[in-house]
């Protein structure tokens, strides 16, 4: 009896550990989501059936597979002698000699990128990518993006008939097309991270489980096809992530960076994650994720506000706006380059970046340009600006702490 | 799989902007993808000022000069490809010259249950 139950947390462990890989593997046997599923859950069961008996095999993975690839051939042949229909899967599944079982770390990058592929619409990679490489049930992910089950069920349905009816394919793009889908797989992980890291709607700030999967995914990615970007978008996530602890107060309210207490910060992390950039900027290979890890890591290792690197911060922003020239990276330059020659040089900067437009309704414009007012003594202008912001925010904690400033300056100028 | 790339454009800039594929271009990338085996057919199109559109309601014909919308950009030619997936039905719109000044859309051909 004791050993029944120690087997069958065995089996559960293993199913927590590798049940991905077994399904990575299922689908390319297979071609096919669904019945890879159902084989995956029918091995599952049969193990669960004869291991008691017969002992763990001595690679589990590989008996796993085989199973499912034998009940889902059972399976197809029922429903071809109930339609009466010659089937093609079916043919060409058994005329196959038996496959390899072993599961390769392959398989695994080929669901990665057909769950990632840009044919697909952007929430539907997101909700894909959790729901099959990194098993989240349907619920899981409805609760994560503050949607329906149905919603989430629906999107999977439709990514499930496009990747059959378009010929999405299951495999690792060709060399000359990799960095540009490999570009998308770290966008999908990156989204994922921040709609955790900050979720965007709601009254919630943080919701650790969407950036734990990321991190996840990202040291999956980092181990299947090691690559300067991809240790760099880790080491910005293990960054970030590590601050967790003293983003929040124990009343649930925002503290900004320079006001965090630093003790809280998980130091583990932050080394990992400073190891991670020294080993990206090595390759020489220099990308946007690599960039702003580097910026990340600089917050992270100054022992107070005060120490931060400004002049090391503002030249990497500088690259990094290169790299990649998004407004939104020249607004936190234009912050970066306040803190080095003060706040008449950022605010110069955020005010032709405003008169440009593209920003016109992101609220951490304004309430950059509201910290930078104050900071001049312009109390008036700055509690104008933070208005604007209020304006502009969806988001319950932020909400508070702009309102929160706006107090105090109103009682500052009264 | 068999897969129809719609090239589409701004008929009025597709070759007078900067990046314009010259007729000799398209041939030669035409002729390329028939070397490659792939192509069933590759044509480029009149403008839609040349277009019909006819319609049967009811049983009842009715035809309408031009396109059956109004767009911004035009449907301006089209390739009719076999691929082995979509990622290789991609590869092959991506090189169409005009997809430098307009756009490709790549849709799988349906099989019609007959």
């Amino acid at each position: 009896m004791a050993n029944t139950i120690t087997l069958a947390r065995q089996i559960s462990e293993l199913y927590q550990r590798d049940s991905r890989k077994v399904l990575a593997t299922l689908i390319r046997l297979l071609g096919d989501f669904d019945l890879a599923e159902e084989a995956l859950h029918e091995a599952f069961h049969a193990a669960l059936k004869q291991w008691p008996q017969d002992g763990i095999p001595a690679n589990p993975c590989a008996w796993l597979v085989s199973a499912g690839r034998f009940k889902a051939i059972d399976q197809l042949r029922k429903t071809a002698r109930l339609t009466a229909l010659p089937d093609e899967t079916l043919a060409q599944l058994t005329a196959a000699e038996t496959p390899d079982s072993e599961p390769i770390a392959d398989d695994q990058l080929r669901l990665i990128f057909t769950c990632c592929h840009p044919s697909l619409a952007n929430d539907a990679q997101l909700a894909l990518t959790l729901r099959e490489v990194c098993g989240l049930t349907t619920e899981q992910i409805a609760g994560a993006f503050l949607t329906s089950p149905t919603t989430v069920a629906q999107r999977i349905v439709r990514a499930k008939g496009k990747i059959r009816d378009a010929g999405i394919p299951y495999e690792v793009p060709a060399p000359a097309e990799l960095p540009q889908r490999l570009d998308n797989v770290l966008q999908v992980i990156y989204l994922l991270f921040n709609e955790g890291y900050s979720a965007s709607l709601g009254p919630q700030l943080l919701d650790s489980s969407l950036s734990d999967e990321a991190i996840r995914l990202g040291r999956l990615m980092l181990q299947l096809l090691p690559d300067a970007e991809t240790a760099g978008l880790l080491a910005l996530m293990l960054l970030q992530h590590a601050r967790r602890g003293a983003r929040i107060s124990a009343s649930g309210e925002l503290v900004l960076l320079p006001q965090q207490d630093r003790s809280l910060w998980q130091h583990n992390e932050i080394a990992e994650g400073s190891e991670l950039v020294q080993w990206a900027l090595r390759t020489r290979r220099i990308g946007p994720y690599t960039l702003q890890a580097a910026i990340a890591a600089l917050h992270c290792e100054a022992a107070a506000a005060e120490q931060t690197d400004w002049q090391e911060i503002c030249g990497l922003y500088n690259l990094l706006l290169q790299a990649d020239p998004s407004p939104v990276i020249a607004l936190n330059r234009a912050v970066a380059i306040a803190m080095r020659d003060g706040p008449a040089a950022g605010l110069a900067l955020i005010d032709a970046l405003e008169q440009q437009g593209e920003l016109s309704r992101y609220h951490l414009l304004y309430a950059a340009k509201a910290d930078l007012l104050r900071r001049l003594g312009l109390n008036t202008a700055a509690l104008q600006a933070y208005q604007q912001a209020l304006l502009c925010c969806k988001q319950a904690p932020e909400q508070r702490f702009l309102q929160q400033q706006i107090d105090t300056l109103r009682a500052a100028t009264t | 799989m068999k897969y129809l790339c719609l090239v589409y454009s701004d008929e009025n800039t597709l070759h007078s902007l900067p990046d314009s594929p010259h007729d000799s271009e398209c041939n030669a990338y035409a002729e390329k993808v028939q070397g490659s085996g792939r192509m069933l057919a590759a044509e480029a199109l009149q403008p839609v000022s040349t277009a019909t559109t006819i319609r049967v309601r009811s049983g009842k014909l009715s035809i309408t000069d031009g396109p059956f919308a109004e767009t911004k950009e035009q449907l301006a030619g089209f390739y009719l490809v076999e691929a082995h997936d979509l990622n290789e039905a991609m590869q092959i719109a991506a090189g169409i010259p005009a997809a430098r000044v307009g756009s490709v859309e790549v849709r799988p051909v349906r099989q019609l249950g007959v």
